[in-house]
């Protein structure tokens, strides 16, 4: 089942004016019921922009916008089935933390006893028992957060829009948060569309990932997916880290390509789209997956030259030149691999694991 | 070493520094408002002199003068109304004149709040530019626009909709329209400042939590920016209470309010216990109103509803 869906959607602030200004551009996108949902992307991209079209607080310029179903395009946020946790909470300052929470339900009318019964139940899902009475600008940011979560989840929504709400948060109690929120999630089997920046936080909790880039869908996918087969150069570099490498196919067999990367290596990889002989190609490679040996050993790959070594504790870093261009690896501390170390100015041998290397759209 | 160690409170007491900040403050204070209070309060329980001042006897014939009427012949006491009545028309003008500089200002001040910043600043001076012309002047420029043959009757007569000049002055229409005129912006100021510090993500929190336009207003804006017209209220109010300029220029003399009535008892009346018994009741009733006001807020934020 769909939960929500947006078609041929478009949004232009000041249009027609002389700053006028493309926030979304010609966007399809589906999410799926009891969906873990995730908007990613720099920020000005536009994911903001399309949470709040969803939540009825900015109108689309072009396409339609449906909720289970429902076309919701030129309705307002008190007429749809969603609701919304905003970033910096937006938590009603004259209202205790029980107020708060039942606000929603008292506006749909819920009777009394059903509403108090509800909010009791909200607040020992947010772990917030113990403060109901009190006021929220009494409470610490992740406490606040909580508090948002069940005002937000008290009237039963179909869709739970999140907009970055763990970014006023501090790095333990974000990591702490992202576990809960999933949990949440899974809990109330509500479909849960979280916009973020932060690329880790996506990758941890979400189902399903859309990256966005300036306006437009880059890729959707699981979060395995979009970081083990990347579409775009955008893509591979946003998420994760990524070498990032031209090249130049040679020859195309069937699935596979041949690709020379000048000055360094011939590669082989699978491709997943048709490319010509001759086409300029971006090669995407995660450093880990980055094999290095010492100079003279056979490997198929290429030879690089170290310039840098970082120590990261579990593992080193090796900043590596290749025919011009630049690459980094990421050696893990022990192990077979870990035995060797470089130190720059040495020469080393650079091969790929099986299946490490993939080729995206410039 | 540091910078508090630097500064001159290190090196004479603490509470000396504290007292030479406050002193000038404080002495002011004492001058200007606790030592003419004091004689306020002293007079009121004296005998009037017969040409001004006071005799240095004990009596609360002021106080019962303002509800009794004594019999010239056999010292009796009646009810007179009179003066009730002025404390009554006083109440009534300045909480109309609250009201409506309620209504004007919200969205004045609204408007105002949410222009961007270099547009405000003009629009805020705009605001002050009357304060630039004394008061008296104003009013009374206000008289020649509402007379009989002033600007409006004229325009609206030679128009034809009126045969008759409209009675706009010299009566409690000309009081009001001159005491909003006169405290408007001390309405508009804080209401302002209450906007521009208003939240406006609680009202998108309102609407997607199901709430109606009107909901979102009655439950969320005007509790939050409850502190900002109370205390656009009182600017308003309690001046407006004891005004003594517009209801005399504007009335004519004919709508007395309290003000002129006190400043009556101290020029032509020469009744001085008698003024400053009034004063003394118009000052409980202003602190009434005060702690009443104080009181509520305090119990807003110590109730949890």
């Amino acid at each position: 089942m769909i939960a929500a869906e947006v078609r041929g959607l478009s949004k232009v602030y000041n249009a027609g004016g002389s700053r006028a200004f493309e926030a979304l551009k010609n966007f399809d996108l589906s999410i799926n019921a009891n969906e873990f949902f995730t908007l990613l992307g720099p920020s000005g991209c536009g994911k903001t922009t399309l949470l709040r079209i969803l939540g009825g607080f900015e109108a689309l310029t072009e396409g339609t916008c449906t909720i289970f179903g429902q076309d919701v395009s030129r309705l307002p946020p008190e007429a749809r089935p969603v609701n919304t946790v905003f970033q910096q909470y937006a938590l009603f300052p004259h209202m205790s933390v029980r107020r708060n929470i039942a606000f929603g339900l008292e506006m749909l009318g819920t009777p009394r006893a059903e509403t108090e019964r509800r909010v009791d139940r909200m607040l020992a899902l947010v772990h917030m028992s113990d403060y109901a009475d009190r006021k929220p600008d009494t409470m610490s940011g992740g406490q606040r957060q909580r508090v948002a979560l069940a005002r937000a989840l008290a009237p039963q929504p179909k869709l739970l829009l999140l907009d970055e709400p763990l970014s006023a948060l501090d790095l333990k109690l974000r990591q702490k948060m992202r576990l809960e929120l999933k949990a949440l999630q899974r809990e109330t089997g509500i479909t849960f569309i979280f916009v973020t920046h932060d690329q880790e936080e996506a990758l941890a909790m979400s189902d399903r990932i859309a990256v966005i880039d300036k306006g437009r869908l880059q890729q959707v996918g699981t979060p395995e997916d979009i970081y083990e087969n990347p579409e775009s150069r955008f893509v591979a570099d946003f998420i994760g880290e990524s070498n990032l490498l031209d090249a130049r196919v040679s020859a195309v067999n069937g699935g596979e390509a041949a690709l020379i990367v000048e000055g360094f290596a011939d590669i082989r990889a699978p491709i997943g789209r048709p490319l010509a002989v001759g086409q300029l190609v971006s090669l995407s490679v995660r450093p880990e997956r980055l094999i290095l040996r010492e100079a003279g050993q056979d490997v198929p790959g290429g030879i690089a030259r170290v310039v840098a070594r970082t120590y990261l504790g579990n593992a080193v870093e090796y900043h590596l030149v290749a025919g011009g261009q630049t690459l980094t690896a990421h050696a893990p501390r022990g192990g077979l691999r870990g035995l060797l170390d470089f130190v720059p100015g040495d020469t080393v041998s650079v091969g790929f694991e099986p299946g490490s290397i993939k080729v995206v759209s410039s | 070493m540091s910078v508090r160690q630097l500064s001159f409170s290190s090196r004479i007491s603490p509470r000396l520094t504290d007292l030479g900040l406050l002193g000038p403050a404080i002495a002011v204070i004492l001058v200007f408002m606790v030592a003419p209070m004091a004689i306020m309060f002293v007079y009121s329980f004296l005998e009037a002199a017969p040409y001004g001042g006071v005799e240095w006897r004990f009596t609360t014939d002021a106080y019962t003068s303002i509800l009794f009427e004594r019999d010239f012949l056999d010292d009796s006491l009646t009810f007179t109304p009179d003066y009730l009545v002025v404390l009554a028309r006083s109440v009534f003008q300045a909480g109309i004149a609250t009201l409506l500089c309620l209504v004007i200002s919200v969205p004045t001040a609204y408007y105002i709040a949410t222009r961007p910043e270099r547009q405000k600043n003009i629009w805020l001076v705009l605001i002050t530019i009357p304060y630039w012309v004394n008061l008296l002047i104003r009013t009374i420029a206000l008289l020649f626009v509402l007379r009989g043959d002033g600007p409006i009757n004229a325009v609206l007569m030679n128009l034809g909709f009126i045969s008759e000049p409209l009675p706009l002055s010299y009566n409690g229409f000309a009081v009001c329209l001159g005491l909003i005129y006169s405290f408007l912006p001390f309405m508009v100021l804080p209401l302002y400042s209450a906007f521009e510090r208003f939240d406006f993500r609680l009202l998108e929190a309102a609407y997607d939590l199901y709430a109606s336009r009107r909901t979102a207003f009655l439950r969320i804006v005007l509790p939050v920016m409850r502190p900002g017209l109370i205390a656009g209220s009182l600017l308003v109010f309690i001046p407006s209470i004891g005004s003594y300029l517009a209801p005399d220029i504007l009335g004519g003399g004919k709508t007395l309010m309290i003000g002129n009535l006190i400043g009556t008892q101290f020029q032509s009346a020469r009744n001085w216990p008698f003024g400053a018994a009034l004063s003394m009741i118009l000052l409980t009733l202003t602190l009434l109103v005060l702690l009443w006001l104080a009181r509520r807020a305090g119990q807003q934020t110590s109730d949890c509803r």
